[in-house]
């Protein structure tokens, strides 16, 4: 099915930026268009677009106006979005990240529990048991917002933020799952920890994962947290599948 | 190798450039000089690139000592540099050597100063920028703000000889009361018609809660038609938030790069240095309008830094 390019609004964000709107709610049909604008603006380039923000219902796009005009460019983006066919479905790489769910990796395992009125185990295998959509990446760099939590897991956030909170950190904020990718402030409630580096200024892609990946959660003991920690060697297994 | 003593650091010193861009979708925020445009001022009068690392300094400036023969300019706010106790001036390029000490006061109008050294400071960039990431850790000299004692490299000692006695008009009579021209959007529809006229015929206050990340506003409660959450979407440098509270944000280099607040208007790029400049107490006045102007006047501040910089190059001519 081909999807018309009529429904975009362009949203003006200043003389040099500006915001395509794809729809008003979000959903994976929906994200998998803006994935598919943000490759091809990737692989094929807009003379004069310097960065593309992909979000929940939206894509940012920032240009230089002496370059291309808001005009020129808000046709060409209109044209690549028409050309999008959901048979044109790539696959999706999913990044596997080994989460540790024990003791003092998960201070608000107990309360989840509670909360949940779910065991330990069932906590673990629900969270592992799914694979999420990066719908967008914000608040912090590699905070991944992360689609497709089962509603079982839903848990409020805490009444008072934690100052700190480690990086990988793995957490759940009502009805989102997510992680901490570096030390932080924040809300949402801890389950577990990976070991994981999501952030690497080094790294030649200082974030692991970018928006439209999927990552799948699996759990691993204190020891296995350790060993991981340890090897500065350790790369994330990532698998491609349909 | 030349280097460049902090002595004392002000309030908030740290390196930065135009900014780190081509990391926003992994949600790295640009950072950068807040005032890039006093900031290329900088780095014309001593010869740079437009873009090479300067140190920004905040209300309070520092104090420093060169080991070497250098040449260095200030822009931005008047921060009445002196070097070795005697008064220099603002938008001038200086030769210091070693043993030199500049020391720099209180800024007198405007709020942030920008010190430029030939050649540039020898920091290693980081995912493709010097400008210092506060919050990562990130960039910048090791990450963080200058303190005492910390010894900044200097790629190279030069003398004025091989510069020219460069000289810039001085900007920075910076009033306490400030228009910034907006293009409205990306989310005016959100807000009622009597939001949008208070919006833009009140006379708000920079508060002091403002920081690299956002410039805080009070004033009068900007109406919204039915809450101003959206689903969290792109900020761009110079939009205008508004949350709950009614009042305006205007986010700045060290903004997050997304966000679920509606942005009511965007300050247009040839104004963002007003706003950078706008200390605590100063009144600011939002005026809309079209998109032609603003691009007028963002090529007007661009033809400007070109004038200046092909001027330079004949002042070392004439040397």
């Amino acid at each position: 099915m081909e999807v018309s390019a009529d429904k975009l609004r362009f949203l003006s964000c200043g003389d040099s930026a500006v915001t395509v709107e794809f729809a008003k709610e979000m959903s994976e049909q929906t994200n998998r268009r803006i994935r598919f604008l943000a490759a091809k603006i990737e692989s094929e380039g807009i003379k004069g677009v310097s960065e593309c923000v992909p979000t929940f219902c939206s894509m940012t796009v920032y240009f230089d106006p002496f370059v291309i005009s808001r005009k020129k460019l808000e046709k060409r983006l209109a044209e690549i979005i028409s050309s999008y066919e959901e048979s044109t479905e790539s696959k999706k790489r999913v990044f596997l990240i080994p989460v540790c769910y024990d003791g003092e990796y998960a201070p608000d395992m107990d309360d989840v529990c509670m909360l949940t009125g779910l065991d330990k185990k069932q906590v673990v295998d629900i969270h592992t048991g799914t694979d999420y959509l990066i719908y967008m990446l914000g608040f912090l760099p590699g905070f991944p917002y992360l689609g497709g939590m089962d509603k079982r897991l839903e848990a409020p956030r805490l009444e008072t933020p934690r100052t700190t909170i480690p990086a990988g950190a793995v957490g759940i904020g009502g009805k989102q799952t997510g992680i901490y990718p570096l030390a932080s402030p924040g809300g949402w409630r801890l389950i577990g920890r990976t070991p994981v580096k999501v952030y690497d200024p080094d790294r030649e892609t200082p974030i692991l994962y970018k928006a439209g990946d999927y990552i799948r959660f699996y759990p691993i003991t204190g020891q296995e947290f350790e060993n991981i920690a340890a090897d500065s060697d350790h790369t994330v297994e990532v698998r491609e599948e349909i | 190798m030349p280097k460049m003593t902090v002595i004392s650091p002000g309030a908030l010193s740290t390196i930065q450039d135009t900014g780190r861009f081509g990391y926003m979708s992994t949600g790295f925020s640009p950072n950068g000089a807040m005032d890039i445009y006093s900031m290329k001022i900088a780095n014309i009068l001593v010869g740079n690139a437009l873009n090479d690392g300067v140190v920004e300094m905040t209300l309070l400036g520092m104090s420093v000592r060169f080991d070497c023969t250098s040449v260095i300019a200030l822009t931005g706010a008047d921060m009445q540099p002196e070097i070795n106790g005697e008064a220099v001036e603002m938008y001038t390029a200086h030769e210091v050597h070693d043993g030199d000490v500049l020391v720099l006061k209180a800024a007198q109008t405007g709020l942030r100063t920008y010190l430029a050294v030939a050649h540039g400071f020898d920091i290693t960039a980081v995912m493709g920028s010097m400008s210092t990431n506060l919050k990562c850790s990130l960039g910048g000299f090791m990450g963080r703000k200058l303190c005492a004692g910390d010894e900044i490299p200097l790629r190279q000692s030069i003398s004025l000889e091989l510069i020219g006695k460069r000289r810039a008009k001085c900007e920075n009579n910076y009033t306490l009361t400030v228009t910034a021209r907006v293009m409205l959007g990306p989310q005016d529809d959100l807000f009622t018609d009597e939001g949008i006229k208070t919006f833009l015929s009140s006379e708000y206050t920079v508060s002091d809660k403002s920081d690299r990340m956002g410039v805080r506003l009070d004033g009068d409660m900007i109406e919204n038609k039915n809450g101003v959450d959206i689903i969290s979407d792109g900020i761009a440098t110079g939009s205008v938030q508004i949350p709950a509270s009614g009042t305006p944000i205007i986010m700045m280099a060290d903004r997050q790069t997304t966000g679920g607040y509606a942005k009511i208007a965007t300050v247009i790029s040839a104004d963002l240095h007003k706003i950078a400049q706008a200390r605590p107490g100063t009144k600011v006045r939002f005026k809309a309008v079209d998109e032609k102007t603003a691009l007028e006047l963002k090529k007007k501040q661009e033809q400007k830094l070109k004038a200046l910089q092909y001027r330079m190059l004949y002042a070392y001519k004439e040397n």
